[in-house]
């Protein structure tokens, strides 16, 4: 979900921060270290290092659930897309989140819930048996720790861009703390600290929006400024400039938004992405575990005011103009990519500078911890117990999770190495990445809602999808022109690109998988207790309050998302 | 369930602790104003943030004091 971004390659330093700055950024450090060893005689059990318990009210697994996702690279990625693309880049925060957190919370929720699956393989496996569960975890433990190492090296190069840190000790101090923090207080520790991370994200962010609208005058000045420094262009508009390919910087048309975006991505991210569904499955119960991502989706629908409203601050109030990374190194100027810091150093002394950069950091460490955790819970749950050790007492795979963690860190650590020394690596793990999250919620939905689906149809769907989508991904690297069918325009970029290659490989996972689970012994209802539509029974809501049905909070949510998308069409 | 000392507590304390220090530097800030002043520097943004986050801060301690759920 990241936007291409932040790989300069000679580095200069932009903000110099204060001592009281240095000691707001130590103070961060040794509070998180500290509730990690706090929790630590917490988390003596698989269920309570895992799964923190099962325990989380419906608030702490909301923020939590928003905060894994949070990282730095979302905030000054994004921030540097509206910078770029203007408001089209918030329908990675709108139709791009909100529709797929609810659905997750109202109608997925329930599944993942009541089957005490402790992940998404372990759904599958539940579900469609052991090849398809098999598939999905290595597939996932892979390239979370992957994802982990280009977050840290992208990460520390940000730091050497803009406060002159060595990438070293970037990489090392942040990635050995929290290594130190989820060792130590597994599960539970990485949620309080995404909780942490999440208030001091917002109350580092939102100076630059507050003190940026005051200098340009409100919404309405903001915009009159960006026409007049950028005569001809349309940034400010959502929907209105999406019909064509060609009528808007991103070269992308409404379908691919709705149907890639706002349908497969999104729903594959938001509901089958073990990073994020892990914290709501520690909800306490199964109303908490609802209310989670609605929680969340209140807050995501926010977050453009941290990330965005910045981007376009920069277009409105900026003496000079950003470029693109290859024209700032010639010129010697600034890029897209640093937007945030430099709004940052534009409006915060001292103080309020430390703090704005702990929350980068915090950003940062919230994104790596939730994929630590995520991956010590698949890999000792759906790998090493599953294939290796089957019956082994809890305290072994306690002790497993501790030293997975650790060693995840350092996989992440030599990730981030090898990106530093190969850059194109970071272009191929990326798009690896999204091969398997399309076809995966093609699987998991029919898994859900379909009682039919079989074990075979979920597996060979499942395969089918991801293999589809590395071939097409192959087919327009090998031949440009391809594009025309595969994004369905040759003026298409490469962000259409990724919205419809999503869709094909979601559609053919979703035809074979019915295909061959129509070909396929079915399973016995039975034995879909739990796990399926029409199988599970979902305790009544009848008894609770209006106020308090999830249903009704997700409905004032999307009635919120509508009037946000008619008044910013 | 275990009973112990909930994170609304810790992010309380770290909102006070950094409310008083960005305060102090806003403060010290008027008497020693700096050589390149940030854009805006007349609306004493780090002064009114500090008050705010101590505030807050000084809430979720109250509230969330250990021991007193």
């Amino acid at each position: 979900m990241y936007p291409a971004l932040l790989l300069a390659a000679e580095p200069s330093r932009l903000i110099s921060l204060g001592g009281i700055d240095i000691a707001i950024i130590a103070i961060y450090f040794v509070v998180v270290l500290i509730i990690g060893f706090y929790l630590k005689g917490q988390s003596s059990t698989g269920e309570d290092f895992f799964m923190a318990g099962r325990e989380m009210t419906a608030w702490i697994a909301g923020l939590s659930f928003l905060s894994a996702n949070l990282g730095s690279l979302e905030l000054m990625g994004w921030a540097a897309a509206a910078y770029q693309y203007g408001i089209l880049a918030t329908h990675w925060y709108w139709i791009g989140a909100i529709p797929a957190m609810l659905f997750l919370g109202i109608v997925m929720m329930p599944f993942y819930y009541i089957s005490k699956t402790h992940s998404v393989p372990g759904y599958l496996q539940l579900r469609f048996g052991e090849p398809s569960r098999a598939l999905s975890a290595v597939s996932f433990g892979f390239m979370t720790v992957l994802m982990s190492g280009i977050n840290m090296y992208s990460m520390a190069l940000v730091m050497k861009v803009v406060l002159g840190w060595d990438i070293n000790f970037s990489i090392w101090v942040s990635s050995i703390t929290v290594a130190i923090y989820v060792a130590l207080g597994g599960l539970r520790s990485a949620i309080f600290n995404e909780v942490l991370q999440f208030i001091l994200i917002w109350v580092g962010a939102l100076v630059i929006p507050i003190v940026g609208m005051i200098e340009a005058g409100g919404w309405d000045g903001m915009v009159a400024r960006i026409h007049q420094n950028f005569p001809g262009g349309d940034y400010t508009h959502l929907w209105s400039t999406m019909g064509s390919f060609t009528d808007n910087p991103m070269g992308i048309h409404w379908t691919g938004i709705v149907l890639g975006l706002g349908w497969v991505i999104s729903f594959g991210y938001w509901t089958t992405d073990f990073l994020v569904v892990q914290r709501v499955l520690a909800a306490k119960d199964l109303r908490a575990a609802k209310m989670a991502p609605i929680i969340g989706a209140t807050f995501k629908m926010f977050v453009p005011a941290i990330v965005i409203l910045p981007g376009l601050l920069a277009l409105a109030v900026l003496p000079f103009k950003l470029t693109g990374e290859t024209a700032a190194l010639a010129s010697g100027g600034h890029s897209y990519n640093e937007v945030l810091p430099i709004m940052l150093a534009r409006y915060c002394g001292p103080g309020l500078l430390g703090l704005g950069i702990t929350a980068l950091i915090a950003g940062f460490m919230s994104g790596m911890a939730g994929n630590v955790s995520a991956f010590a819970t698949v890999w000792t749950y759906d790998i090493y117990r599953a294939f290796w050790r089957k019956n082994a007492p809890d305290a072994h795979y306690v002790l497993m999770g501790r030293w997975c963690t650790v060693l995840g860190v350092l996989v992440s650590i030599g990730t981030a190495y090898m990106v530093m020394e190969f850059k194109s690596i970071m272009d191929y793990v990326q798009a690896l990445f999204s091969f398997f999250i399309a076809p995966l919620f093609g699987t998991v939905i029919l898994g859900m809602l379909w009682k039919r689906a079989t074990g075979p149809g979920g597996f060979w769907g499942l395969l089918s999808g991801t293999l589809a989508s590395v071939a097409m991904w192959a087919w327009v690297k090998l031949d440009p022109s391809a594009l025309r069918y595969i994004a369905l325009s040759p003026n298409a970029k490469d962000m259409a690109e990724n919205m419809y290659r999503a869709l094909w490989s979601w559609l053919i996972c979703v035809i074979v998988t019915v295909v061959v689970s129509l070909l396929t012994e079915p399973r016995l209802e039975k034995e879909l207790a739990g796990l399926v539509y029409g199988c599970t029974e979902i305790p009544s809501e009848a008894q609770v309050p209006i106020y308090q049905r999830p249903m009704f909070w997700a409905t004032i949510v999307i009635v919120v998302f509508l009037a946000l998308q008619i008044r910013f069409w | 369930m275990p009973k112990h000392i909930s994170i609304w507590f810790f992010t309380g304390s770290l909102l006070l602790v950094y409310g008083i220090m960005i305060l102090a530097a806003g403060v010290w800030g008027l008497s020693h104003p700096p050589e390149h002043p940030v854009v805006l520097a007349s609306l004493h943004i780090d002064i009114w943030w500090g008050v705010l986050l101590t505030l807050i801060g000084i809430l979720y301690c109250w509230k969330f004091a250990p021991g007193k759920e």
